[in-house]
């Protein structure tokens, strides 16, 4: 691909000016206003919230605080669950999709799956509260049909949560699954069944290994979009356990504390970069 | 066999949709409910709570908002994505791997970090919140994506007719606005109806750089305040209408170019 572009070399007089006028537009707003806020968002978190200073108390804090610390074991405990949980759920939905749903019916199959996506994202969280509330409609229906007397608490906690943020991402890995089988050429499965293997180990032995970079480049967009994510924690989890993104947000809500809130973003970057580092194998597909 | 694995597959796959549309259902069946509680029993159909979305200004003009916020930093965010991409689709810089590496990158961050940034930046400068500086954020956000997208559908074809209309003389903003634009115009509708309904449906950033004026997003939070209420139900209904319309403008726009 890139030889074939490059082969522009009838290119004009001037090109270079030209190139450079074109890109300079678009690389000068992510130097203006992603690298540098990063940069002053690194400073200001080594800053004192109070008659400021360099200082390293923000990050330490972080580490002695049993609150903070805890918020990042819950952020984590909850991604991992919701990255799993909605792999496990999407892989098989995906897998009808491709192999089950007749050809022409496919792409509708999947429009519909994916529908629900476009509910504005603020809302789609408040609608499972509609769903999981004390008098909701899963309650209602409990206690209607006589399963139960007294009402799940099932809003304001973590199943709520990882409910909220499942149902988001069995849609997202649902489309990047899917995508992922149908680029497999039904000649691996033909050729498998040629020497002996069954559908399960066709399944176990070709299928899998072959969409597992799939599956490991929509885990990670799960995990970097669930980590990061502050909508569905505040609105399903309220204020019972919090989560990274929540305790940022409490910084700068409550006590006006910039320094802080920078410092744990930073730290909440960090993560993702390790976590990017180590499916970096998987990942470096896209890149290409 | 074939038979059990094509019944559980046709349960399972009923009970994915049902769970996917649960809350959907959920949401727009209760805004049209007629009493003030979105709880069973549904006791609809009414649409008071539609007309009291429509009568609250503050709604109404978080709408407007919105739509702007989303068309002008869209339109900008498409513009600037797209003379990137041409420029390193049709041009040989130094560095340039890494330079179209710098421009994806934000992709990668969470826009919880991208707002927080932007916040402190801002603070530091002395410019005020406003919608201004929500809309900044959210080119930040889309260009990448617009970039990416119209970057992957510059295609070689378009590069001979670029030449032949340089050979026939043409200037090069005339090579760009009379044959790269029309010829890549489904790439950069489709990067623009995205950039759009992300834009439209952002909330952290703005939260984090509005004050007073803001958009529709942060306005739905400020109603969650007042608990359930069906008027949330209807307006969330609303918006979801209008993102169909997006995604459906850019399906629409996407097809129209495979076909191409």
């Amino acid at each position: 691909m890139s030889s074939a572009r490059n082969s522009g070399r009838a290119l004009p007089r001037a090109g270079h000016a030209l190139a450079w006028a074109l890109v300079t537009p678009a690389l000068g707003w992510t130097l203006l206003f992603f690298v540098l806020p990063f940069i002053a968002m690194g400073f200001s978190s080594l800053t004192a919230h109070e008659g400021g200073g360099f200082t390293l108390t923000n990050y330490s804090q972080f580490f002695t605080n049993p609150s903070y610390w805890q918020a990042m074991v819950n952020s984590l405990q909850v991604t991992a669950i919701v990255t799993v949980v909605s792999v496990l759920l999407a892989y098989p939905f995906a897998w009808i999709l491709a192999e089950q749903v007749p050809e022409r019916w496919q792409r509708l199959a999947l429009m519909l799956a994916v529908l629900p996506f476009w509910t504005s994202y603020v809302v789609r969280s408040y609608s499972w509260l509609l769903v999981l509330a004390q008098n909701g409609v899963i309650n209602r229906a409990l206690t209607g049909s006589g399963l139960i007397s007294e009402p799940l608490q099932l809003a304001n906690t973590r199943l709520a949560t990882v409910i909220g943020f499942v149902h988001f991402f069995v849609m997202l890995l649902t489309l990047t699954i899917f995508a992922n089988l149908k680029q497999l050429s039904p000649s691996y499965r033909k050729a498998a069944a040629d020497l002996g293997a069954g559908p399960v180990r066709t399944f176990l032995h070709v299928i899998l290994p072959l969409t597992l970079p799939g599956i490991m480049v929509g885990a990670f967009l799960t995990f970097v979009l669930c980590i990061g994510d502050y909508i569905t924690p505040q609105i399903l989890g309220g204020n019972n356990e919090l989560l990274m993104p929540q305790l940022v947000m409490m910084q700068i809500g409550r006590r006006g504390d910039f320094p802080l809130a920078s410092a744990l973003s930073i730290i909440l970057m960090a993560v993702v970069t390790i976590a990017y580092l180590a499916c970096a194998r998987w990942l470096k597909i896209e890149r290409a | 066999m074939r038979r059990i694995v094509r019944v559980a597959s046709w349960l399972y796959a009923l009970a994915v949709y049902g769970f996917i549309f649960l809350p959907v259902v959920v949401l727009v069946l209760f805004s049209l409910q007629a009493t003030s509680f979105p709880i069973p029993p549904f006791t609809g159909p009414s649409l008071r709570w539609y007309d009291a979305v429509l009568s609250d200004t503050r709604l109404t003009s978080a709408l407007v908002n919105s739509l702007l916020v989303a068309s002008i930093s869209s339109a900008t965010a498409v513009t600037l994505g797209f003379l990137s991409a041409w420029g390193f689709a049709r041009f040989v810089l130094p560095g340039s791997g890494l330079l179209r590496g710098l421009i994806t990158l934000p992709l990668t961050v969470s826009y919880l970090i991208i707002g927080m940034g932007l916040l402190v930046l801002f603070n530091w400068a002395g410019v005020p919140k406003s919608l201004l500086a929500a809309g900044i954020g959210h080119v930040v956000i889309n260009l990448p994506l617009c970039f990416a997208i119209i970057y992957s559908q510059m295609g070689d074809h378009q590069i001979n007719i670029e030449r032949a209309a340089r050979d026939l003389g043409a200037p090069e903003w005339k090579v760009l606005l009379l044959i790269t634009v029309p010829v890549m115009a489904p790439a950069i509708f489709a990067g623009f109806f995205l950039s759009m309904t992300f834009s439209w449906d952002e909330f952290v950033i703005s939260f984090l750089l509005t004050r007073f004026d803001t958009t529709l997003p942060v306005e739905i939070w400020n109603l969650l305040r007042s608990g359930l209420n069906p008027k949330t139900n209807a307006v969330g209904s609303l918006v979801f209408a209008v993102s169909i319309v997006l995604v459906v403008l850019f399906e629409l726009t996407l097809l129209r170019r495979r076909k191409a």
